[in-house]
């Protein structure tokens, strides 16, 4: 029972990351109806900033909000700068853009700070909370930290007027922009939010898979199938979708002794795999439906 | 009167395709002003190139200021509300939000809810539905929202784009009621498109007749609506 609750709480510390991830994939998913690839990469740059505030002596948390508003700028730039152009372009403009982006980011990042793995830190330590164990103290505050950024997020969108804009721009830019909504700006708004979101991800996840270029290609890979599972037009489906993941993974780790620590990866292909044949809107996407 | 709005020589094409060749009319202030046609004739044209959402050239003057190269949104912010084809839901946004978003371009505080519950005292259906998704309304509802959504704006000018369109005849007439009463007690001007002139101009101070892309024919509501000929040359009833 208690490696159970222990698997179940370890599962919502990372599901937590997958669902920042899958909300970061599903904000920019409403905005331009496409899924961007380079999230994740986006999201290891970002990290790779906070690292080298820390390294010049800035405090934690000083890193943190610093490195929240970098992402936010540069994903607003990113989308002004490289989208803008082509956003009547056809599908595969945007794909050859997204896996150029890739590319770019993981190279550069490997280029400024070079390939080597390393260790990220923590503001919570890893001891056990509780005594027991059930819990890291790492474990815990990313579980918080997760929680409030979703929950600000969702009050954003929810309560205030830009965040009414931003999902009035998404849903029909027409009218949008007939109500005097700047439909543009409101896009890259999104953007920079989903790479503050995905940084946020980043900064947390990094002190459990250490710091490299490559460290969210397998994150992005269960934030896509938690956002896929979830719905790719329900922010909240996309939330609760990640955390799924997070739990599923992890229990499928440790009872199913097939899978083990290995085969963890292929449950997220797997999941988004039969999502697709079985449920395709998601649990809690909406089908669109086109009047003709 | 003053004019609100004055075109003249007004273009637009979709593409390599010409649709309007230079058109020329005014809207007075506080009038309505009709703009009727057959099918294509290309008045839902003229409204799209008048708050810019299609290419066009020509002046186009509202409140002695050229607005020929301004862009959809900074029009808007000038009091201009467009009701467009097809009355432009969010559909997946509740009714409240539909109407919360017409007052975007006003600042936060400047009586915004007091004007949504002026807009439920109007429109008292809508209030009922308040918070349910406004794809989920009827089509008269959902031009009852449409017209609600433009007058958070507080607008000096209304287009309206066929706002009878696929509506049972007694919800037609609900609304067009409900565009008189805006024009006696709000002082909007309206620029209205129809396909059903009898109803237009009944309601209308001023008409043009559109034919393809060119006004043919133009003159007081009331000399149209009572000249024979015309009714049964360019109206067909």
């Amino acid at each position: 029972m208690e490696t159970f609750i222990q698997q179940v709480l370890a599962g919502i510390a990372t599901g937590g990351i997958y669902a920042c991830m899958a909300l970061a994939v599903v904000m920019i998913y409403q905005a331009i109806h496409h899924l961007n690839f380079a999230q994740g990469e986006m999201a290891m740059f970002s990290t790779f900033i906070a690292w080298q505030l820390l390294q010049w002596g800035i405090p934690y948390w000083l890193a943190f909000g610093l490195t929240i508003v970098i992402s936010l700028i540069g994903g607003y730039v990113l989308e002004r700068s490289v989208f803008k152009p082509i956003h009547n372009a056809p599908v595969l403009s945007h794909i050859v853009i997204f896996i150029a982006l890739f590319a770019i980011f993981n190279s550069l990042a490997g280029f400024i700070w070079d390939f080597t793995i390393k260790p990220f830190p923590s503001p919570f330590g890893n001891a056990p909370l509780f005594g027991g164990g059930l819990i890291g103290g790492h474990q815990a505050g990313m579980i918080i930290i997760t929680l409030v950024v979703l929950l600000i997020l969702f009050a954003f969108f929810r309560y205030t007027r830009v965040g009414l804009a931003m999902r009035a721009a998404a849903a029909n830019p027409e009218s949008a922009k007939l109500v005097g909504i700047r439909v543009g700006v409101m896009t890259g708004l999104g953007w920079g939010m989903a790479s503050a979101v995905g940084a946020v991800a980043g900064i947390l996840i990094a002190p459990v898979v250490f710091l490299e270029p490559n460290m969210m290609l397998s994150i992005l890979l269960y934030g896509f199938a938690g956002a896929v599972l979830g719905g790719l037009s329900s922010p909240g489906g996309a939330v609760l979708g990640g955390f799924t993941v997070g739990v599923v993974e992890n229990l499928a780790g440790t009872y199913i002794p097939v899978v083990g620590a290995e085969l963890k990866l292929p449950i997220a292909l797997f999941l988004i795999v039969a999502v697709l044949v079985f449920k395709p809107t998601g649990l809690f996407g909406q089908r669109v439906v086109q009047r003709v | 009167m003053s004019a609100t709005l004055k075109v003249r020589n007004l273009e637009a094409s979709y593409g390599a395709f010409k649709v309007l060749h230079g058109l020329d009319f005014d809207i007075a202030e506080g009038s309505v002003t009709t703009l009727l046609g057959a099918n294509g004739a290309g008045k839902t044209t003229t409204l799209r190139a008048l708050c810019g959402m299609i290419r066009r050239s020509g002046t186009i003057e509202y409140e002695g200021r050229s607005i020929a190269n301004m862009k959809t949104e900074d029009i808007v912010r000038l009091g201009v509300a467009h009701v467009p084809e097809g009355r432009g839901t969010f559909t997946s946004l509740t009714v409240e939000e539909n109407l919360r978003l017409g007052a975007m371009t006003r600042s936060a505080g400047d009586g915004i809810s007091g004007d949504i519950d002026r807009i439920f005292a109007f429109f008292p259906r809508l209030k009922e539905r308040a918070s349910q998704q406004a794809g989920t309304l009827s089509g008269g509802e959902q031009q009852m929202l449409a017209i609600g959504r433009a007058l958070m704006l507080r607008p000096k000018l209304m287009l309206l784009d066929e706002p009878s369109f696929g509506l049972a005849p007694l919800i037609v007439k609900e609304v067009f009621a409900i565009l008189a009463d805006i024009r006696e007690n709000m002082g909007v001007s309206m620029l209205l498109v129809e396909q059903n002139a009898s109803l237009a101009l009944e309601l209308a101070d001023q008409a043009y007749l559109i034919e393809t892309g060119s006004i043919a024919l133009s003159g007081p509501a009331a000399e149209i609506r009572d000249d024979e000929s015309v009714r049964a040359s360019y109206l067909g009833y």
